[in-house]
């Protein structure tokens, strides 16, 4: 397998803050990796210089053999690295529709994008139903179906997700993990960043515990789950795996 | 009172406000900029009249073609120029500059031109009057109202119609993540620009038109009016600037009929003592802001 997205020892900080202290790690093609780790240990940071939200100090990203570190968000995405941010963001003002066809900037012609918006109503047919109605009146699960779909629509080669069970309730969070695998099983690469460590790498080929801004452990899905004490990771997600409160 | 004299004027008045307080609003909304230099634009669509009607002898719809014209670019240069260098520094340093280039633009046309006030040409038909049902109104109050209408719909189409409206509207929530779709900041910002000088050039023609005169201040005044208007009608939204637009010219109107003859010249004081009211008790203005983010669930 062809390794798709390479990030090289990144640093960045907030300001004087310090979140990463040189994190590197490895998505292939058609693989499956979760980022795991506790609260502020880096994981949405790394996602946001991935992302180019944010430019790493030091360290290098390339994504299909290209060098992508610093660059614009906006010409990240066009590459095909496309993200469903933390708490979903949905464009709560613009109807669902609306929020499709930005997802569908970087990817639109008029032929692909009838075909495309089909194969998100199969996926989210709740979408189809609220289809007109303005974003924010969604639901927090319809909500983040639609920033799947959305992230979706820009036909990425690369998809990474931020926390996707984040504040939904239990049978909504199961819903996502069996997407996460649905969207596997049709090849995508996803890169999925989780505090709940357990669920996470029942979907995952690979896994990177972060902790502190490094990595901590790393190896497969199995290999993490022995060298690492879960319990000591999903206490950060039993918090937020509640019913949202607190977001 | 309350005559058809009194609606159309009124509406007239509201009209030019509601373009003045847009043209603020759609930078604000995506920069949560203030840009002070916005009534520059103004000026300088009053100055491309007097020096295309003067200079170059230009028809008077040409003259007023070329102001349009060159109240978007002037705010489109004022982007590129200005604004995006320091766009990534703190708010605090966009603020500054917009000060700057507010009183750049000022001394510009102040050492190029003349400080001193030009008069501007209009055609004879603008301050003609008409009777309308009974009333009798300046054709100019008649051609804002439609002149309004017109771009408050053609505007509204384009914001709900086209990608770069709806991305434009994404982004006045949601900035980052609009990037995140792929849609490039700096064309969102400059789209932003170019329809905010749109609307200041509009509403300077008319704004010049009521005195058909132009001086390097000419743009204080609509910035302090169009600010007013955003604070009333909710700085969060185009439809906010729009009917705080509305508002301020009915009670701006409202109170140039009530207030007797020797407190007129305190209108401006009761405008203010009205803005400080709604800071006091509806700070968020009348329109408040859209959706709640999301609910729980």
């Amino acid at each position: 397998m062809e390794t798709m997205l390479r990030v090289t020892d990144i640093h960045a900080a907030y300001g004087a803050v310090r979140a990463l202290h040189g994190v590197s790690l490895e998505v292939a093609e058609g693989e499956v990796v979760a980022l795991l780790g506790v609260n502020g240990a880096g994981k949405s940071t790394t996602l946001r210089a991935i992302t180019g939200l944010m430019k790493p100090t030091q360290g290098s990203i390339t994504f299909r053999g290209e060098d992508i570190t610093g660059r614009k968000p906006e010409s990240i995405v066009k590459r095909g690295l496309s993200l469903v941010p933390e708490g979903r963001e949905i464009f709560s003002t613009l109807t669902v529709e609306e929020n499709l066809r930005l997802g569908a900037y970087v990817s639109y012609s008029r032929e692909t994008y009838r075909e495309d918006l089909e194969e998100m109503f199969e996926l989210f047919p709740i979408l189809k139903e609220r289809f007109t109605q303005a974003g924010g009146l969604l639901s927090g699960g319809e909500q983040q179906m639609l920033a799947i779909a959305r992230a979706l629509m820009a036909r990425p080669k690369l998809l990474m997700l931020d926390e996707p069970s984040l504040g939904l309730s239990p049978a909504i969070t199961d819903h996502v993990f069996e997407l996460i695998a649905q969207l596997r099983e049709r090849g995508l690469t996803i890169l999925l960043v989780e505090q709940n460590a357990e669920r996470a790498l029942e979907v995952v080929d690979k896994a990177y515990l972060l902790s502190n801004g490094v990595v901590e452990a790393s190896g497969t899905a199995a290999e993490v789950k022995a060298q690492v004490d879960l319990a000591s990771i999903y206490l950060g997600g039993e918090d937020s795996d509640g019913t949202g409160v607190g977001m | 009172m309350i005559d058809l004299e009194f609606v159309i004027n009124t509406l007239s008045l509201g009209s030019l406000y509601a373009l003045l307080a847009l043209g603020l609003v759609l930078v604000y909304g995506i920069l949560k900029l203030v840009n002070f230099a916005y009534g520059e634009y103004l000026t300088i669509a009053g100055y491309a009249i007097f020096l295309s009607a003067t200079a170059l002898s230009f028809p008077w719809w040409a003259t007023m073609l070329v102001a349009v014209i060159a109240a978007m670019s002037v705010s489109f240069l004022t982007e590129f120029a200005a604004f995006r260098p320091v766009r990534s520094k703190s708010m605090d340093a966009m603020l500054v500059t917009s000060f700057a280039v507010s009183i750049f633009l000022q001394n510009l046309v102040l050492i190029v031109i003349s400080p001193r006030a030009k008069a501007v040409p209009f055609p004879a038909f603008f301050s003609d009057t008409v009777t309308v049902g009974g009333a009798t109104v300046p054709v100019r109050n008649l051609l804002v109202i439609g002149t309004t209408l017109v771009v408050l719909t053609v505007l509204s189409i384009v914001m709900k119609k086209t990608v770069l409206g709806m991305a434009m509207r994404a982004a006045a929530g949601k900035f980052e993540t609009t990037r995140l779709m792929g849609v490039p900041a700096n064309t969102v910002i400059a789209a932003a620009f170019i329809i905010s000088g749109f609307l200041a050039g509009t509403a300077g023609i008319f704004w010049v038109g009521r005195s058909a005169s132009v001086d390097p201040i000419t743009g204080s005044a609509p910035l302090l009016i169009a600010f007013i208007a955003t604070v009333i009608g909710g700085m969060h939204s185009p439809v906010g600037a729009v009917v705080g637009g509305y508002v301020y010219g009915l009670l701006f109107n409202v109170l140039s009929i009530t207030l007797p003859a020797s407190m007129i010249s305190y209108r401006d004081a009761f405008m203010f003592a009205i803005v400080v009211l709604f800071l006091l008790f509806r700070p968020e203005g009348i329109v408040r802001h859209g959706y709640i983010e999301e609910r729980v669930g």
